[in-house]
């Protein structure tokens, strides 16, 4: 049967492999903090269980340190312009198909294992999402290899490209969720609702789905990042009055009141890569103030938008 | 009410544009020591609150592996860039014989969003496709019909470009069950004791997907007639009956 572990094991043999080629890179003026970035998240794959709470703490700390230091930027060999755009003459839109693969073996394998009786022998059904999603990725990447016949580091080069463009925001998402742990051991969660039950009465849906929705909102605008504010308006105010007091579905008001936090995206200069970075680059000549044209010309959807995520949050997310 | 420190911290944070990783984890320690505080509190228990802190963050941590793991999926897409997907997607766009901007912008949006929901989170982008192809795809298709514009329409284009990507990045990625934003509501609600599965969640991002849709389909349509009003049509194009 294969589980999450199964697929930790492949996600380090990927970073590993990053580290190496990274170290070996003379093209990168800093290959060594890249290998060493990479190595860390090798480790933590392979023996994240092993290593203790203060040893993941640890690691996570020298993930920042490195990344504070600054990471750099790879060369791997690649095709030109000229290559990929003959490549896409030739190929048309069949290279879009391969892109279909990842999320339809995601799918599939999701379904086989809710569906059928031979799917949770196959695959452990409380990673099923997760453990498709790699089988996914390493179907595609065998597809492709046969297909377009690279060079066979061409995926790992490839990655590493990527991931290197990406740099250290690649772990941001997952050190938002840890400190959201800490958030909710530490109760800051309950400091907020505290704050918030002293000014609104959260006893009827409406009201607590409402102030759920616009709280997500302008806590996104505050923080610059939904996924900063999720955790601690979903403990404030989501979990404890939408979910477990007036009876919402978890999934359900989760899955709207991270959206609502969207809508406060779209309104704050402090998402600066969604908001400020494109009106730099399309040289906007009121990129530098707070409500640049990319902000004003998102704002009248954003607040319909929210009102949306509002009625149907009350709609749908209360089954019974 | 100290432990609301460390929100205080993440905002200064950003405020000052210090690195979000340093300012994630300057919030947790803040908290944690907070969380300790007390008058007469002596160093040692703030060394023992800051590596408890720390030890908290890293179980947390190990427990979050998953967020990170997907990244695997830059090897296969990066096998495709490499094959030419963006070119491939900027062909695809260009052969759209978009009349007005509103139209063109509403095509982007559409593959945008609907890329996003198929994963292709890097289908798009400010850098790869809004500078280089859509915005001036939509300059164009203005400037074909108003002749030369002024400053003022000009850039309300772009960054009418600009928002068409976000609205449609932002609201197809949650219907993926694979993506960062999800896999954190997951993780969220497991360390309260509460088990969903990324399906249950990305099938509740498609009302609002819907909603973005409309709305900003709406935004679109009405930005063609405000340029309409705005701009006198080009002489030669009122001529012809």
């Amino acid at each position: 049967m294969i589980s999450l572990e199964h697929a930790y094991i492949v996600g380090g043999f990927f970073f590993a492999a990053l580290a190496l080629l990274s170290v070996l890179d003379r093209e990168n003026a800093k290959r060594l903090r890249n290998g060493a970035f990479y190595a860390l998240l090798a480790l933590s794959f392979w023996a994240g269980h092993a290593i203790g709470d203060l040893g993941n703490g640890l690691l996570a700390l020298g993930l920042v340190v490195i990344a504070v230091l600054g990471l750099g930027q790879g060369k791997p060999a690649t095709t030109t312009q000229e290559e990929r755009r003959a490549s896409a003459e030739r190929r048309g839109n069949l290279l879009f198909l391969p892109a279909l693969i990842i999320p339809a073996v995601a799918l599939a394998g999701t379904l086989i294992v809710q569906y059928t009786e031979w799917g949770p022998s196959l695959i452990a059904s409380k990673d099923k999402t997760l453990v498709s999603l790699v089988l996914g990725v390493l179907i595609a990447i065998g597809v492709l290899m046969m297909w377009l016949r690279p060079p066979v580091l061409a995926p790992l080069q490839e990655g590493r490209r990527l991931m290197d463009s990406v740099g250290w925001a690649a772990i941001l998402p997952q050190m938002l969720a840890s400190l959201g742990a800490v958030f909710l051991a530490a109760g800051v969660g309950e400091q907020v609702g505290a704050i918030f039950t002293q000014y609104i009465p959260l006893d009827t849906r409406t009201v607590a789905v409402a102030a759920y929705c616009i709280g997500m909102a302008l806590f996104t605008i505050i923080m610059g990042n939904a996924f900063a504010a999720f955790p601690v308006m979903t403990a404030a105010v989501g979990l404890p009055f939408v979910v477990l007091a007036l009876g919402g579905d978890p999934a359900r008001v989760c899955a709207i009141g991270m959206l609502a936090g969207f809508c406060g995206t779209l309104m704050t200069p402090m998402a600066a890569n969604f908001n400020v970075v494109p009106a730099n680059l399309l040289e906007l000549p009121d990129r530098k103030a707070a409500l640049n044209g990319v902000i004003r010309a998102q704002i009248p959807t954003a607040i319909p938008l929210l009102i949306a995520n509002i009625v149907l949050m009350r709609l749908l997310a209360f089954p019974t | 009410m100290l432990v609301l420190l460390g929100i205080g911290v993440v905002v200064l944070g950003f405020v000052l544009r210090a690195n979000p990783l340093l300012v994630v984890m300057a919030a947790a320690l803040t908290t944690g020591l907070a969380a300790a505080w007390t008058p007469e509190a002596e160093f040692a228990i703030y060394l023992a609150a800051a590596t408890d802190t720390l030890a908290a963050f890293g179980k947390a941590f190990n427990d979050s592996r998953y967020i990170t793991l997907t990244w695997i999926l830059l090897a296969a897409i990066g096998l495709l860039e490499r094959a030419g997907l963006q070119e491939r997607a900027r062909i695809t766009i260009a052969t759209v014989k978009a009349a007005t901007v509103g139209r063109l912008l509403w095509v982007y949006l559409i593959i945008r969003q609907g890329g996003a929901a198929l994963g292709q989170t890097s289908l798009g982008g400010h850098a790869q496709m809004v500078r280089p192809l859509v915005a001036p795809m939509a300059e164009g298709a203005a400037e074909a019909k108003y002749g030369a514009l002024p400053d003022r329409e000009r850039f309300l284009i772009r960054s009418h470009a600009a928002a068409a990507d976000n609205i449609g990045l932002f609201f197809g990625e949650d219907i993926f069950i694979a993506i960062a934003s999800i896999l954190l509501i997951k993780g969220f609600l497991e360390t309260n004791g509460i088990i969903v599965e990324p399906l249950q969640l990305s099938v509740w991002a498609i009302p609002t997907a819907i909603a973005a849709l409309g709305i900003h389909s709406f935004r679109l349509w009405m930005l063609d007639r405000a340029l309409k009003r705005a701009l006198p049509a080009r002489s030669g194009v009122e001529a012809t009956p």
